[in-house]
């Protein structure tokens, strides 16, 4: 566990290249509270000099002062607000180039730990709560800090007694109540976060299983289980409930508290005319110090996020995977060779391969079944270089992967999977990730040769049309067609079809299958599938042969 | 937008009402806090009292300030409470009517989605509770206790504090119109551009394929800029927005302090009775801008709360009958059953009459969207025929299916689903779904026919062990496996209803898992939907539906030699060359 002191200096470093605008958000934001300090103490003395009723000219200065304050104060918290959050718009955009720069080298054994689409949601969600750090954990002590010297100083000049007494308030208010609301909370607050996330495991089981539980009259257990836990957390946030009211209660009595206190250390001290000044200054000086309460809160939650992120760059290991090649790949058709081939995930788990062997010749094509779960996607991750085999050799061609970058590797790999990623874009474009370069017209005939082009011509706009969300407005067959579409484009010389067809209803599934497999003469073929289907078994008739592959373990997930 | 909402509160009694109370007894107390302030104040600086003659009036602020900081407390807890309770009565609810609403609804709903407005959008529901209706009950309610106050007080300054206040919530309307419709205009690209880099995450192995990952770095750095951009030029609006109000609020104060400065410097108003009116003025307005502030979090709440009642407004089924499930049952017949889905009028089943006689196999095939889950949905009762009924063939005669309690008549049914779902909990505790009180040689035997008894045995924990979350410690066709065997573990089935349940099985296994079946009691009826040959091949009779009728039945040979509906669906799935 790395300490909160060590997670906190590291993301301040990231925050050096715009420490000077952070500066003056800071000092707008003391500057804010001051004017309000000012507002409020020369209406004061305002009012109690006009009580002497000794002439407009003793006022002097003050009505110009509190119009003065009463318009930089506004003037100030507008200016502080966008300068603030242009401080934590920087600061995310840095955030996100920063993690990227360190996740994307990553071997992608490691990325693939979190292949579920809930933990990478949850880690980009931590990157982009840490925007938060400099509004609402940084900024608030420092604004408090200054507003705290700054008043007392300003209280010293008129009495000792009023001064000592306000800044113990404050200084007990800017660290006692934030400390002993963090304490208060943190096991409530634990807990409340724990119970929340069980009970939202209990709702997807609700949910997803509902055709299951309902055909098997399983409803009532569900149901209890789910109110068992709403119990829990219902008593557990009415406990948190009860602490932040006390909380707010407190704060607003402290603050009121302050102001009477310095009162009456300064009644019978201080010259009458100042009394009020000193009794509003108080009540405006507080500003700065209640927000504490809430970034104490906050700290620990942007701690959390802190680690987490630093734990998933960190905890990666030594040996990168983007070596440099130490030798060229001959062009043209290509053959794929498993030499013995031992692999496992984790030490701990059961191995996955053992003394593995799988030729395919060049322009060649191997059909591997075996049911899902027997390692048929171990062979597109040791093959694109996403992990390395335990023993054994990988060969593209004649040459051993270890000699090739994963560049390399990957440059001549066209790999299908059952779940095709479509990145919300257009997609014209998400055709074109497969070569950057290709123009319009080659990522039209992509298209064409996957039997994409018709579909596309129907949408509202062609092939500039957004795809939506991870491709939802695309059904199964087309975002196969898609993928189909990309490693045409690719145009690589060695093809990876890994359960095409799996979540196609079988009229789609033949036809998409077709069109590959039509496209896919003259390449060299790796299919894997948990069972052939007709169109399959013919390319296999006519082609290719067959390797059955027998599960040796079970998956540890 | 929060009628609904609002009488959710109702449900609560007395919260509402302790509210009301707790604002008004609020505004009364900063006012007490005010005067006796203003009194202290104003006795030492002018009487030049001491100390001792103050003791009352400070120890009387004292306690001011102490009720007046637990009314803030019990206001708080009040509405918090409320929160509480509105959004656990809420979920429970909508949880409750979506199991009763059944497999049928929610497979058209996105379950992710399901499962968030049950979590996180139901604790949006907070702020509404928390924040916006205190803060809508201090605006209504503290303004209008001062001008009580004033009134007799000060005639002057109660005439400037009724004029000024309706400046601010006209204001704040005129502003938040004009900067509504900027984010409006703003806010769809600006979510794109702030899932930019979740999208990218999520693709970053498809991005490594194309060894197009690194070129992202710049492409994540433009469009966060972008983001940055778009993001603070609407900010720019709404912040200048709250520099008008503060502006605004900061004259009408001091319109109040001039008007009370002059009239105290020239005799027209007691020094006690000005400082107090100083002392309120900003908290005279200070209900008003803070409403403001929450009212666009409280907008959050109405959308998830309109979410929320959509799903509760979703109409139930009819009520179900309670007769018991017959002895025997010597066949099951849909008499010209028709369902059509609420939401698009669209007949998913179409007049379709059907004979399932008892320790029969009937295979139902046809493309997809031709009705054959709908048909086993209706088998279940798990939908309920918009016209035409299902009724049980006995030997007292025929007992229609919506007479019977439904919950007896599913638990005669083994169904298992195209993907069963494992709940997580262990191997053992899955199969036990059929039968909760079977013995484990029960269980062990239904995994046997099944075809998983090899692969449990290889387990950790074998039978004990937990499948995990989505049953990631399992493959597909294991995880689908567990399904069967929940099937088989009711060996005294009436039927077996199987929605594709072996598509996901290697040839192997699902040989196994078919013979199986074959291999089951003579009196055992077996209901299939499969696009196979080999598990339609052996039926008693093949009934093929297409556009929701049937239109095509016989056994498999008969129909192969018709050449018609059957010959066509066989020849799409590319199987006729193995018939």
């Amino acid at each position: 566990m790395r300490s909160g002191a060590a997670v906190l200096w590291q993301l301040l470093r990231l925050m050096r290249p715009f420490a000077g605008q952070a500066l003056l958000a800071l000092l707008l934001a003391f500057l804010t509270v001051m004017s309000s300090v000012g507002l409020l103490m020369s209406s004061a003395w305002l009012i109690s000099t006009a009580g002497l009723r000794l002439g407009m000219e003793t006022l002097s200065v003050a009505p110009t002062a509190v119009r003065f304050f009463g318009v930089s104060r506004a003037v100030l918290r507008y200016l502080e607000r966008l300068v603030s959050h242009s401080v934590t718009f920087k600061l995310l955009v840095k955030l996100r180039v920063w993690f990227y720069e360190r996740l994307e080298p990553l071997p992608t054994a490691r990325l693939q730990a979190f292949r579920s689409g809930d933990l990478i949601a949850r880690v980009v969600g931590d990157v982009d709560e840490l925007q938060n750090i400099y509004l609402r954990v940084f900024a608030p002590p420092l604004v408090a800090l200054l507003v705290t010297l700054a008043t007392v100083g300003l209280f010293a000049l008129i009495d000792t007694a009023a001064a000592v007494t306000l800044l113990a308030f404050m200084a007990a208010g800017a660290t006692l109540l934030p400390l002993l609301t963090w304490w208060a909370g943190q096991t409530v607050g634990r807990d409340i976060v724990q119970t929340r996330s069980a009970l939202s495991a209990h709702l997807v089981d609700s949910v997803q299983g509902l055709a299951d539980s309902s055909a098997y009259g399983d409803t009532p257990r569900l149901l209890a289980g789910f109110d068992a836990l709403q119990t829990r957390l219902m008593r557990r946030e009415r406990q948190m409930v009860r602490l932040d009211s006390a909380q707010a209660g407190f704060s607003l009595w402290w603050v009121n508290m302050a102001a009477a206190v310095v009162l009456w250390v300064a009644i019978g001290r201080v010259d009458g005319v100042l009394l009020g000044t000193l009794a509003l200054g108080t009540l405006a000086a507080f500003e700065a110090i209640t927000p504490l309460a809430l970034a104490a809160q906050h700290l620990g939650k942007e701690l959390e996020a802190a680690r987490h992120v630093l734990d998933v760059l960190a905890s990666a290991p030594a040996a990168g995977e983007t070596t440099t090649g130490t030798m060229e790949l001959p062009g043209g058709a290509l053959s794929v060779t498993f030499e013995r081939v031992c692999f496992r995930y984790a030490p701990d788990d059961p191995p996955v391969l053992e003394d593995f062997s799988l030729h395919v010749p060049p322009g060649g094509l191997v059909v591997v079944t075996g049911e899902s779960g027997a390692g048929k996607s171990s062979l597109v991750n040791l093959l694109a270089r996403f992990w390395p085999p335990d023993a054994g050799r990988v060969l593209l061609g004649d040459v051993p992967l270890a000699a090739l970058s994963a560049e390399q590797a990957r440059a001549c790999l066209g790999v299908m999977t059952q779940r095709t990623y479509l990145f919300n874009t257009t997609l014209r474009e998400n055709i074109r990730i497969a070569r950057k370069t290709a123009n319009d017209a080659e990522v039209e005939e992509a298209a064409r040769r996957a039997q994409l082009h018709d579909f596309a011509l129907s949408l509202p706009q062609g092939y500039d049309t957004f795809v939506g969300e991870n491709g939802a407005a695309l059904s199964g067959g087309q975002r196969q067609r898609v993928a189909l579409a990309r490693i045409l484009l690719k145009d690589a010389p060695v093809w990876v079809l890994d359960e095409v067809t799996a979540n196609l209803d079988p009229i789609t599934a033949n036809e998409v299958m077709r069109a590959v497999l039509a496209q896919a003469e003259g390449r060299t073929v790796l299919l894997l599938t948990h069972r052939l289907s007709p169109v399959e078994r013919e390319a296999l008739a006519r082609r290719g042969q067959l390797v059955r592959l027998q599960g040796l373990h079970v998956p540890a997930g | 937008m929060d009628k609904r909402l609002m009488a959710e509160a109702r449900l609560v009694r007395g919260a509402l009402l302790a509210m009301v109370a707790l604002s008004v007894a609020s505004a009364l107390l900063i006012m007490g806090q005010a005067s006796l302030l203003s009194q202290l104040i104003a006795r030492a600086f002018l009487q030049n009292a001491r100390h001792d003659a103050l003791v009352s009036v400070f120890v009387a602020l004292l306690g001011v300030i102490t009720l007046r900081a637990l009314a803030h407390a019990a206001s708080q807890h009040s509405a918090g409470l409320l929160a509480v309770r509105v959004k656990h009565d809420l979920r429970a609810r909508v949880l409750r009517h979506l199991l009763r609403l059944g497999a049928a609804f929610t497979a058209g709903e996105r379950s992710g989605e399901l499962v968030v407005s049950l979590t996180s959008g139901i604790e949006t529901l907070d702020t509404f509770f928390r924040d916006y209706l205190p803060a809508l009950f201090a605006a209504a309610l503290v303004p209008l206790v001062m001008l009580a106050v004033v009134l007799p007080l000060d005639l002057l300054t109660f005439v400037v504090l009724l004029f000024t206040a309706p400046l601010i919530p006209i204001f704040m309307a005129l502003i938040g119109m004009a900067a509504g419709a900027l984010a409006r205009s703003q806010y769809a690209q600006m979510g794109r551009m702030s899932a930019h880099f979740l999208d990218v995450m999520q693709g970053l192995l498809t991005l490594k394929l194309f060894n197009r990952s690194g070129a992202q770095r710049e492409t994540i750095r433009a469009i966060a800029d972008q983001f940055r951009h778009a993001t603070m030029s609407v900010l720019r609006v709404a912040f200048l927005s709250a520099l008008a109000l503060e502006l605004l609020a900061t004259i009408s104060v001091a319109v109040v302090a001039v008007e009370i400065g002059i009239r105290l410097m020239y005799g027209g108003i007691a020094f006690e009775q000005a400082l107090f009116l100083l002392v309120i003025a900003p908290e005279f307005y200070m209900p008003l801008r803070q409403l403001g502030a929450k009212f666009h979090a409280a907008r959050d709440s109405a959308a998830a709360a309109d979410r929320l009642y959509s799903l509760l407004d979703a109409p139930l089924p009819t009520a179900q009958g309670t007769q018991l499930v017959p002895s025997t049952v010597n066949a099951i017949r849909f008499d010209r059953v028709s369902y059509a889905y609420a939401d698009g009028q669209r007949a998913a089943l179409n007049e379709v009459s059907l004979r399932i006689p008892r320790g029969a196999h009937v295979a139902i095939v046809g493309a997809s969207g031709s009705g054959k889950s709908t048909l086993l949905l209706l088998f279940m009762g798990l939908l309920q025929p918009t016209s035409g009924s299902i009724v049980l063939e006995t030997d007292a005669g025929d007992v229609p299916l919506a007479s019977l309690d439904l919950e007896a008549w599913r638990a005669c049914l083994g169904y298992v689903p195209q993907r069963g779902y494992l709940f997580n909990m262990s191997v053992a505790d899955n199969v036990r779904l059929g039968d909760p009180h079977a013995a484990h040689e029960a269980i062990a035997r239904a995994c046997a026919r099944a075809s998983a008894a090899a692969f449990i045995a290889r387990l950790p924990q074998g039978y004990d062990t937990v499948v995990g979350e989505n049953a990631t410690r399992l493959s597909g066709g294991q995880a689908q496996r567990i399904a069967l065997a929940r099937a088989f573990l009711r060996e005294n089935a009436l039927c077996y209803v199987l929605d594709e349940a072996t598509a996901s099985l290697d040839d192997e296994n699902e040989a196994a898992v078919l013979a199986s079946l074959a291999a089951r009691p003579a009196w055992q009826t077996l209901v299939t939907v499969a696009h196979r040959l080999n598990v339609v091949r052996d039926a008693d009779e093949v009934v093929v539906l297409d556009g929701g009728r049937v239109v095509e039945r016989g056994t498999h040979a008969d129909l192969l030699a018709r050449g018609g509906a059957y010959y066509a669906l066989l020849t799409a799935y590319g199987e006729v060359a193995y018939a």
